[in-house]
């Protein structure tokens, strides 16, 4: 078995040329070996299905996610899979394929806005507070880490509250949930760019940018921007993953999206609560697992870039040239290590404990 | 329970500093007085948060009862309450109520919130008690196993379990365990801590901590405690296997850390044997750090409680928060969300302490 992969990252890549060889993923898939290779690729199919679903989810889907009866009258509700209802029909009388094909939209879009929302907010303050420091930064920092280690759950349902009062529209429920996410994932972002401004601001290129009269927003957009984004991607798919678990969170609680408006994965598990005690099994495990399957792609993918970004997660023999960086980010959202303890960011870009 | 968890913390750092401040100039000491002091704007900023989010919609009294009531006694209500108040007034006579333990009367039965926490806490703390456990015995030994087998069929089986663990809420594994231990097969029961004759029971006895284990051995009746430990299972191992997941993964790092260390290079060209090379020199170290970790855990533990007691009808704190939330009771969820935050604080604080005891890495 093939021991360590060499090592170009995007910013070496060989003579410098932008190919398609170089683009993100197709660069990590041409670096991977082995089982690396094999999850990212399963992580990526997992992912295009879901894409595919969404996006195609009018053809794909037989019913509409709100019809209840079609030319030979109602579905009638809890129906066995049949050739008409290939999953059977929920409690409320909906068809459980066409509400499970129509659920990939839901995520998608609240998966878009929340970390269109949550990136551009995040970077935007952590690149400020960075930059200019003094006491905005240092209430921020503090303001940023109690969120951070509050139970996101909790505080999307009390953002969710606000947005929407629990009750909504599809627009409205989709960017209350959208928003409430947002909320939750603004720290994470403003942590590891905050963390990287302040390492980036005294280097000697920011330096010199400065003497030669450079503006404080040429520098940040120009300068530092560029080079704090390095670990974002990671953070991007991690909050694409916990996006679905908190949409499917709210919904499962009631505050999610009214199932006239759209069709959502949580909201169809509440309601097929009641049904497993008397067996019936079809409502509830299909959203569950188009659940899973998602989050589980997009993870896959996260991850397999994560080891691959990092020499000492890539290949056996690199591995280990000490104990792992303090900072982690952990899929549960608690923080972990030094960065927590004192009340400041960790070291630029440790991500570390969730590649592994 | 929010007074009893402040004073040993406090307590412990009493003998703590002059330690240390014979051996590097205070360190500790220092370090423990700043990270106790950070634990108010902790709690003041979530507190604060909470209270001008719920605020920004309007009074809790309109949002729980309005259309019900007619305006003009809807309007009584809300001024009685206090609710007409300008915001910048009812925000100070809530953090004074605060200061003084009280967060609060619930709108739907007319509860204190801290009364709510004293009757569910024991039912979620003996949850996450269970769940703890569940964790590390699946994390810890699987993690072990994954670090060593690195970048090998067992170690990627093991990532793909660690990612499943995550990616499945917690209300679709109870669900998928109910389906297939409780209605399929017929060994568990459905829902609910103790069936109905346990509970009645259970209730007849003097002083009880409402922790049913105990209560149940305390009685000295086995069925008893055969019935309420086999109410605790499922919901045990839904909520186990979320953080075992974390678990999993945190220590395949760190021991895979310790493996590639020069000192375990050095033990294993010295002709020390595999086995007592992975557990004096790669695991034991490796595990420390976790131990501190764990402790953060509990805001998983919590988000993820929420879900699993409604799942599972196990009336603790996070099932009745969902019963709140779905008779739109926002006295009470702002109640319970700033308790929980004083919970999360208060134990950050305690991880930190017990982190900084253990590594002195982590005080400098």
């Amino acid at each position: 078995m093939a021991t360590a992969t060499p090592t170009p990252t995007p910013a070496a890549a060989p003579g410098g040329r932008r190919t398609w060889r170089t683009l993100p993923v197709v660069l990590q898939l041409r670096q991977s070996v082995g089982l690396q290779r094999g999850m990212l690729v399963a992580g990526l199919v997992l992912t295009g299905i879901f894409l595919f679903t969404a996006i195609f989810a009018p053809l794909l889907a037989p019913y509409e996610f709100d019809q209840l009866r079609d030319a030979n009258g109602p579905f009638g509700a809890q129906a066995h899979p049949s050739s008409n209802h290939l999953l059977g029909t929920t409690v409320g009388g909906y068809d459980v394929l066409s509400r499970v094909i129509w659920g990939t939209r839901t995520a998608l879009a609240v998966i878009v806005v929340a970390v269109l929302l949550s990136f551009f907010a995040g970077v935007l303050l952590g690149l400020v507070s960075g930059y200019f420091g003094g006491w905005l930064d240092r209430v921020l920092v503090v303001v940023c880490d109690a969120i951070y280690a509050f139970p996101a759950l909790l505080l999307s349902i009390v953002v969710a509250i606000v947005i929407s009062g629990g009750q909504s529209s599809l627009l409205g429920g989709i960017l209350a949930a959208a928003i409430s996410i947002t909320v939750v994932f603004i720290p994470q972002y403003f942590r590891v760019v905050r963390a990287e401004t302040v390492r980036i601001k005294s280097e000697a290129f920011v330096e010199s940018a400065r003497v030669i009269g450079a503006s404080n927003g040429r520098i940040m957009a120009r300068h530092v921007l560029r080079n704090a984004t390095r670990t974002l991607p990671l953070i991007l798919t991690l909050n694409c993953s916990e996006a679905i678990l908190t949409l499917a969170g709210l919904g499962f609680l009631g505050f999610g999206i009214q199932p006239t408006a759209a069709a959502e994965w949580g909201y169809d598990l509440k309601q097929s609560l009641a049904d497993v005690s008397s067996g019936i099994w079809w409502t509830s495990i299909f959203p569950g697992v188009a659940i899973v399957l998602t989050v589980l792609g997009i993870t896959l993918v996260g991850e397999s870039l994560n080891d691959l970004a990092d020499p000492r997660l890539r290949g056996r023999r690199a591995a280990g040239d000490g104990p792992p960086p303090a900072g982690t980010v952990e899929p549960g959202g608690a923080v972990v290590g030094s960065g927590l303890a004192t009340g400041m960011p960790d070291a630029p870009g440790a991500i570390e404990g969730y590649s592994a | 329970m929010t007074t009893t968890t402040t004073e040993p913390a406090t307590g412990s750092t009493e003998p703590a500093a002059p330690a240390a401040r014979r051996k590097n100039g205070g360190g500790l000491g220092s370090y423990l007085l700043i990270r106790f002091l950070l634990i108010f704007p902790t709690i003041f900023i979530l507190v604060t948060t909470v209270f001008f989010l719920m605020r920004a919609t309007g009074d809790p009294i309109t949002a729980a009862l309005g259309g019900r009531l007619p305006a003009d006694q809807l309007q009584q209500r809300v001024h009685e309450a206090g609710y007409d108040r300008p915001l910048i007034a009812q925000y100070f006579s809530y953090l004074g109520d605060i200061a003084h333990g009280d967060f609060g009367t619930t709108l739907s039965d007319r509860r204190p919130v801290v009364d709510v926490l004293k009757t569910f806490g024991a039912a979620s703390l003996e949850l996450a008690v269970y769940s703890l456990l569940v964790a590390f015995i699946v994390g810890i030994p699987l993690g072990l196993v994954a670090a060593y087998k690195r970048d090998k069929g067992p170690d990627a089986g093991l990532r793909v379990f660690a990612i499943l663990c995550y990616a499945t809420p917690p209300f679709f594994s109870g669900l998928l365990l109910k389906l297939i231990f409780s209605v399929g097969l017929g060994w568990l029961p459905v829902a609910g801590r103790a069936s109905t004759g346990t509970e009645i029971e259970l209730s007849t006895l003097p002083n009880a901590t409402n922790f049913y284990l105990i209560d149940a051995i305390r009685l000295g009746d086995s069925e008893a405690i055969k019935d309420v430990l086999q109410h605790a299972v499922l919901p045990s191992v839904t909520l186990g296997l979320l953080v075992a997941g974390i678990f999993l993964r945190l220590v395949r790092t760190n021991v895979i850390g310790t493996l590639g260390s020069g000192y375990v290079e050095a033990a294993r060209s010295r002709g020390v044997a595999e086995s007592r090379l992975l557990r004096k020199h790669a695991y034991r170290p490796a595990l420390i750090p976790i131990i501190t970790v764990i402790g953060l855990q509990i805001a998983a533990l919590l988000g993820g409680a929420v879900l699993t007691e409604t799942t599972f009808e196990w009336k603790g704190l996070g099932f009745q928060l969902a019963q709140y939330l779905t008779a739109r009771d926002f006295v009470a969820v702002q109640g319970i969300v700033a308790l929980l935050a004083v919970i999360v604080a208060l134990t950050n604080f305690i991880v930190d302490i017990i982190a900084a005891l253990i590594d002195p890495r982590v005080r400098y």
